[in-house]
């Protein structure tokens, strides 16, 4: 039966096993299925589900696992010591905070749209497991390898913004619509540079599907593209409302922003999808900027291992962050990302786009570009460190002013002495 | 350059990172208390007791409370009164100590225990069974005689009524030299206070 799934390791292992036969594709061969002729729609179904198995599965334990580094990470940095008490190192600890979700009351406000406000975890889970699709997690091993992956994973993944808004909306609170309200003007900011980063990669790569981007990683890209992986980080912290931009959940201003009135298993829905969207964005960092499964050696053998290795790297990198910097305000956010990040998300573009144009000759007779080699790889990645550094040195200067001073305050009590008002 | 206090901030909480945590994992790590720590389990010896009640007049709380009656067998000092209640609420106790300063036999001494949670509050109150029954762990605080012993509380050895010594009164007498109001029989202090009289006129 063709699919989708043809190029997929694991798909083909147990679909042969359960369905091969000689009337089938030819990938099959030397294999006797077990089940009899004209029941191949049965292996097709078996094989599918546990890819759709291990994948959903795979996110939610990530997600607990992530939990889990995250609080001792931060706990280190904190020079705590974090969760340690149930399992070896507290690695139980996401399993109890799980337990005690589901045993709690499931509130839903008197005034809340219902139907809405219980769609919202449905929704975040979903745009977060279905991002996960077109991520290659190993040599041919993916669910699909669309050729417009790249623009997939970014309109995927702004779903959450609805499902921000939803809940919101949908909670009747007014620290609800407060967060909500933030997040989405914060999160509609963040994609322009966002997306605008992405696109150097597919310049140079040639494609948008992530397998043709790995493929064509002879370096890294974050060497070839480090600007774009600098705004490509930002753009997607912001977008998981990690902590230097989480004013949209900041629990010192608005309590804890579109969930304050989430509670039970829909919280931890809610959380498990925020933390398997760092996950993700990790797993797409690893993919587009080092290089995805490809390693040094053993790269079709041990492709899950160099894959795992460049998503912890990158996930490390989230909670590093959040470990170090404070949140910002509204205006130096938004500051931020028109300011300083717009700008030299079009310059990457730009450079990157005068790069390609140069290095792969346009080839006239065959109507596309030629294939950029490593040593012009190399090249690239010499003019882009150098113009990043300007860029950023540059705008830098540009920006710094606005971004660093405080709003104008009226200095009432200028001297001990005088009371403005005592006269 | 811009950014700069940024990458400073990220290898701040890097170095921290790598350095090990100062938190205390505290049922199976404990720290040291100082020998003079004014715990709860107040230890007291009904020897040295004469039921005079003075810790009970001195305390600020009132939490003390003293029942005595006339002793007809003789004990061995003091040996006024016998008591039949001595009950401290440590549950109002704030641990000031005035009690212990205030004891003239050096019969209470503060204990050197912190862990004491109970689930009711009157189990908060000690009994005088509790305190005669109890392992004696006194703390060395206003209790100078013990640290000169080198007696530590926390090395769990109790101590009983005869070792814990008495103030050393000719300490008290260095103490109190330069005041001329209070006249001594050492030589060396019976000069200061000769001469101390005789500039006043």
């Amino acid at each position: 039966m063709d699919s989708f799934l043809e190029n997929n390791g694991m798909y083909r292992g147990i679909y042969c096993y359960f369905s091969g036969n000689e009337g089938n594709a030819a990938w099959c061969k030397g294999l006797d299925g077990i089940l009899p002729l004209g029941w191949e729609w049965l292996g097709y179904f078996i094989a599918g589900f546990t890819i759709m198995l291990v994948l959903v599965n795979g996110a939610l334990l990530g997600a607990a696992l992530f939990v889990w580094g995250e609080r001792r990470i931060l706990g280190r940095i904190h020079k705590r010591r974090g969760p340690n008490r149930w399992g070896p190192f507290g690695l139980l600890q996401p399993i109890a905070d799980l337990l005690k979700l589901l045993i709690k009351e499931d509130l839903v406000p008197t005034i809340a749209d219902r139907v809405v406000f219980t769609l919202v975890p449905v929704v975040m889970l979903m745009s977060l497991l279905l991002s996960l699709a077109v991520i290659p997690f190993a040599h041919n091993t993916y669910l699909a390898d669309l050729n417009v992956a790249v623009l997939y994973f970014v309109a995927v993944g702004s779903l959450s913004t609805i499902a921000i808004f939803m809940a919101g909306w949908s909670s009747g609170n007014k620290y609800a619509i407060f967060g909500a309200m933030r997040s989405v003007a914060m999160l509609i900011s963040y994609e322009v540079p966002l997306v605008m980063s992405l696109v150097g990669v597919v310049l140079i790569a040639g494609s948008m599907s992530m397998v043709d981007v790995v493929n064509a990683q002879h370096v890294p890209f974050i060497l070839v593209q480090p600007l774009g992986a600098l705004i490509f980080l930002l753009g997607i912290s912001a977008e998981l409302n990690r902590t230097p931009f989480d004013i949209m959940e900041a629990e010192s201003e608005i309590i804890a922003g579109y969930h304050t009135e989430y509670s039970g298993i829909k919280f931890g829905l809610i959380q498990a999808a925020e933390m398997a969207g760092v996950l993700a964005a990790s797993a797409v960092l690893a993919t587009l900027f080092l290089g995805g499964w490809s390693g040094p050696v053993f790269s079709s053998e041990l492709g899950a291992v160099w894959f795992l290795l460049k998503l912890t790297f990158f996930a490390f990198v989230f909670i590093w962050i959040r470990g170090t910097f404070p949140r910002l305000r509204i205006d130096q956010i938004m500051a931020f990302a028109w300011k300083f990040l717009l700008p030299l998300a079009f310059i990457n573009l730009m450079s990157t786009a005068v790069e390609v144009y140069f290095f792969g000759f346009y080839n006239a007779s065959a109507d596309q570009l030629g294939v950029i080699t490593r040593n012009e790889l190399w090249v690239m990645a010499a003019i882009n460190s150098g113009i990043a550094v300007v860029a950023i040195t540059l705008f830098g200067r540009v920006t710094r002013n606005r971004m660093e001073t405080e709003p104008v305050r009226l200095h009432k009590f200028q001297s001990a002495g005088t009371v403005i008002g005592v006269n | 350059m811009y950014g700069r206090g940024l990458i400073k901030g990220l290898f701040v909480t890097l170095k921290n990172l790598v350095r090990p945590p100062f938190t205390v994992q505290y049922p199976e790590e404990r720290l040291t208390q100082h020998p003079r720590f004014r715990g709860q389990e107040f230890a007291w010896y009904e020897e040295r007791c004469t039921g005079c009640a003075s810790c009970a007049k001195y305390c600020p709380l009132g939490i003390i409370r003293i029942v005595t009656e006339p002793s007809t067998t003789s004990v061995e000092q003091g040996g006024k009164y016998n008591i039949e209640t001595f009950d401290i609420d440590i549950g109002r106790c704030m641990f000031c100590g005035l009690c212990v300063e205030a004891c003239p036999y050096d019969a209470l001494f503060m204990g050197s225990g912190f862990e004491r949670g109970k689930y009711r509050r009157k189990d908060l109150l000690i009994s005088v069974d509790e305190l005669r029954t109890a392992a004696k762990r006194p703390s060395t605080w206003f209790r100078p005689q013990l640290e000169r012993n080198g007696y530590d509380p926390h090395a769990g050895v109790p101590i009983s009524w005869k070792d814990v010594g008495r103030e050393n009164w000719e300490w008290r007498q260095e103490d109190k030299a330069g005041s001329r109001f209070y006249k001594t029989n050492t030589d060396q202090q019976n000069k200061v206070v000769e001469n101390s009289a005789e500039e006043i006129p």
